[in-house]
């Protein structure tokens, strides 16, 4: 066991900071105008630079680089305000899958666009009937000459608003058990009859919307993997996923931490010298470490050459709910003056509310608590799976 | 960056379980558990010191295998796993630690060679009533070289040849044998002893203060410490998962219930955490690092909490059989106590690690 950096990786580290440092700078120094822009700007001088997707081959745009190198240049990247979200559904889960099972042209085509941010992907899989369930999907695609035709809904597909492409997983044979039917095709999220809708969420914002699928033509050319072989190709798409979802971002230990050394507890003291807030405290460490040791253990088994397992599951859990229970701690931590949200009023800018709002999206986001569980039963513990009485049946004999 | 056992650490790993599963197997913690007057497995622990793992992380030149304190982690962690009931953690987590950390050349020379040899065996005797260790109460004392106070428990206090005891103004070597009078204890399988210290001859270990020396030592022993429970942990999991996979009721087997599947996932993700966490401190244990006071109070309290929630709903899962005495559910209870509360409970680690996070962002 080795916390530390050997020679190369410090010698890595140190070219990766001097390269951030002199090119944050640059992009800093330049007004994009929106931050989409400024997102696009950074996404393509590091790919310039083969720091966008480092573990890719050099052959499609990515560095050459080894899982840890990521690693470091992650590390070295988080210490700098450039942390743009558009890209890392695109580049984590839905290119790995076209570059998986598609023909060579097609990654040609596409490969290089969305590495350098010019082109974003969505991923279009759950449904109204369909979520922790994926496999019950219902939009239909009729097979029409070369082209299939597609009708139905998508739902809480992530940045589709502002995507180009998508991959879309549907229904193309009702008459066989439900993950036997299914079929994977890539597609343009400009295609006449398609409709995005912003769902507008809990937190305020709008980052999912539901797609709308209206006799979408699709050709067959742009099927990913054999026709009735998409559930194959979306577990491949998913796997990446609890890779790409990771950490739940901004309000961790340390931030409340921060908040504790300024606000007043309940006995008079500073809140972080209120015994029962500091035994709090600890355990939000121990789960923050050990998520990002965990992480760490992946990271090498990956660089041994062995394929992360489901076990990476436990990453999200903890994060969400860890997330969930410090943003709500510190709002109560704040007490009455904890109910405002204002960035302009509440500590830290809001961190805590915003995060205590967003939290319950986080916990059912990429697979929920529930089914995350399931998985480690199942598949970590060799646990026997749910009673089910859809295995076998033609999906169009289900109830829906 | 690494952060995983090396090869030759996972070869030893397993050859230590090989070798605790054919002389460590229950019935051997239970020969001690249902005998008030064993304290522990002596042809067990002759077995263990053939082996020369009590020297695993002592230095060659005192009469150890020099092999570093990863190795000793992953002995640790079998260990744990297997229950043994030896005097290990007293002999080598502290009172080999805290002669290697504070002894003179010449206690090492004297002692070192000893304890590899399993001629020795150690206690570490702080704890002189309910409640924390904490400077200014405590209450022995030593005057021209005779030390004198109570101290309880002292885990394996009757069978140790080589005492460490905290005093109010430091750490003194005493050696045993000692009366002792043993206490009866929520974890049989490991002894642990009332003695009272009447101005016996006592030599002073190290030159710090009593306090920060007994806190040096507990962080390295919580690293190792955090291993055993880290194993004891794992199986506990794996006592929970076999039994439901064969018990059926309604017409299947209880494992296939979300209750229970929750249940045990739960237990999976807290000894995941459990064991980065524990990574980290052996880590810092082997390499010296400047982290060590935290990452060893992040995986004393990673491993305290999963070992404890472990134990406990295994028991859960077995039902009334896993509440009898002849289930063997109950031993890893019983040691997830013993292992929690003896280098200090969840709660007082949990102060210090919040002490040392303030320290550290105050600097």
């Amino acid at each position: 066991m080795d916390f530390n950096d050997t020679a190369d990786e410090a010698e890595y580290r140190a070219r990766a900071r001097d390269w951030l440092a002199a090119n944050v700078a640059a992009h800093k120094a330049i007004d994009h105008g929106d931050d989409m822009a400024a997102a696009r700007a950074w996404q393509a001088r590091k790919a310039a630079a083969g720091y966008a997707q480092i573990t890719w081959p050099k052959e499609w745009g990515g560095g050459g680089g080894t899982p840890i190198q990521s690693v470091i240049f992650g590390q070295e990247e988080a210490r700098h305000p450039v942390q743009y979200g558009y890209f890392t559904i695109g580049l984590g889960m839905c290119i790995p899958t076209v570059m998986a099972f598609a023909d060579d042209a097609t990654k040609q085509r596409f490969v290089g666009p969305a590495l350098r941010g010019e082109e974003i992907w969505s991923q279009l899989f759950s449904e109204p009937a369909g979520g922790s369930d994926v496999a019950a999907i219902r939009t239909r695609a009729v097979r029409d000459g070369d082209d299939w035709v597609v009708n139905g809904q998508k739902v809480w597909t992530s940045g589709a608003h502002y995507s180009d492409f998508g991959i879309v997983l549907v229904r193309t044979n009702p008459d066989v058990p439900k993950h036997k039917g299914l079929t994977m095709f890539w597609l343009d999220l400009r295609a006449p009859g398609v409709e995005i809708r912003p769902i507008h969420q809990m937190s305020g914002g709008s980052n999912f919307n539901e797609v709308y699928f209206t006799d979408v033509r699709i050709p067959d050319s742009q099927r990913l993997g054999a026709v009735d072989a998409g559930w194959k190709v979306a577990l491949v798409t998913l796997m990446n996923e609890r890779l790409a979802v990771g950490g739940g971002g901004g309000a961790g230990p340390k931030e409340i931490l921060k908040l504790a050394r300024e606000v007043d507890g309940a006995d008079g003291g500073k809140l972080l010298h209120d015994p029962a807030f500091r035994q709090k405290l600890a355990d939000w460490w121990v789960q923050a470490e050990g998520l990002r040791n965990t992480r760490m253990r992946t990271i090498t088994a990956l660089s041994r050459g062995q394929t992360p397992g489901p076990e990476s599951s436990i990453g999200k859990i903890i994060a969400a709910n860890q997330l969930q229970d410090i943003g709500n701690s510190a709002v109560e931590a704040e007490d009455q003056y904890g109910i405002i949200a204002d960035p302009a009023l509440a500590p830290l800018r809001g961190l805590f509310q915003s995060a205590t709002l967003n939290a319950p999206g986080l916990r059912i986001a990429g697979g929920t608590d529930e089914i995350l569980k399931n998985i480690i039963a199942e598949r970590v513990l060799g646990l026997p799976g749910e009673i089910r009485t859809d295995k076998d049946a033609a999906f169009r004999d289900l109830p829906a | 960056m690494n952060f995983d056992y090396s090869d030759e650490q996972k070869m030893l790993k397993e050859e230590a379980r090989r070798f605790l599963g054919a002389r460590c197997d229950t019935a051997v913690v239970r020969g001690v558990l249902d005998d008030d007057d064993r304290h522990h497995d002596d042809a067990l622990w002759r077995a263990i010191a053939a082996q020369g793992w009590l020297g695993a992380a002592i230095p060659e030149a005192y009469g150890g295998l020099g092999l570093g304190h990863v190795e000793l982690c992953a002995l640790a962690e079998e260990l744990g796993r297997a229950l043994a009931p030896v005097p290990f953690a007293s002999t080598v987590y502290f009172v080999a630690e805290a002669l290697m950390l504070l002894g003179s050349e010449e206690q090492k020379t004297r002692w070192l060679p000893k304890i590899a040899a399993g001629e020795v065996i150690g206690a570490f005797a702080t704890s002189e009533g309910p409640g924390a260790v904490a400077p200014g109460r405590i209450a022995t004392r030593v005057a021209d070289g005779r030390l004198s106070g109570t101290k309880i428990p002292v885990t394996d206090g009757q069978i140790a040849d080589l005492l460490v005891v905290l005093a109010d103004d430091g750490l003194y070597l005493v050696e045993g044998p000692v009366a002792a009078e043993p206490l009866a204890t929520l974890d049989p399988t490991r002894a642990a002893a009332r003695i009272v210290f009447d101005s016996v001859p006592a030599e002073r270990l190290g030159d710090e203060d009593g306090f920060a020396a007994m806190q040096a030592v507990f962080d390295r022993a919580a690293v190792l410490l955090a291993f055993e429970q880290l194993g004891g942990a794992d199986r506990a999991l794996e006592m929970a998962k076999d039994y439901a996979l064969q018990r059926h009721a309604f017409g299947r087997a209880i494992g296939g219930y979300q209750a229970i599947k929750h249940k045990l996932a739960d237990i999976y993700v807290k000894n995941e955490i459990a064991r980065s966490n524990a990574y980290y401190g052996a880590w810092a244990l082997g390499s010296g690092a400047a982290e060590l006071p935290l990452a060893a109070a992040t995986a004393r309290v990673a491993a305290s909490e999963a070992y404890w929630f472990a134990a406990k709903e295994n028991i859960q899962t077995h039902g009334g059989i896993g509440f009898t005495w002849e289930a063997d559910p109950q031993l890893h209870y019983r040691r997830s106590r013993q292992l929690a509360l003896v280098a200090g409970a969840p709660a007082v680690w949990r102060e210090r690690l919040v002490a040392q996070l303030e320290r550290r962002n105050a600097a």
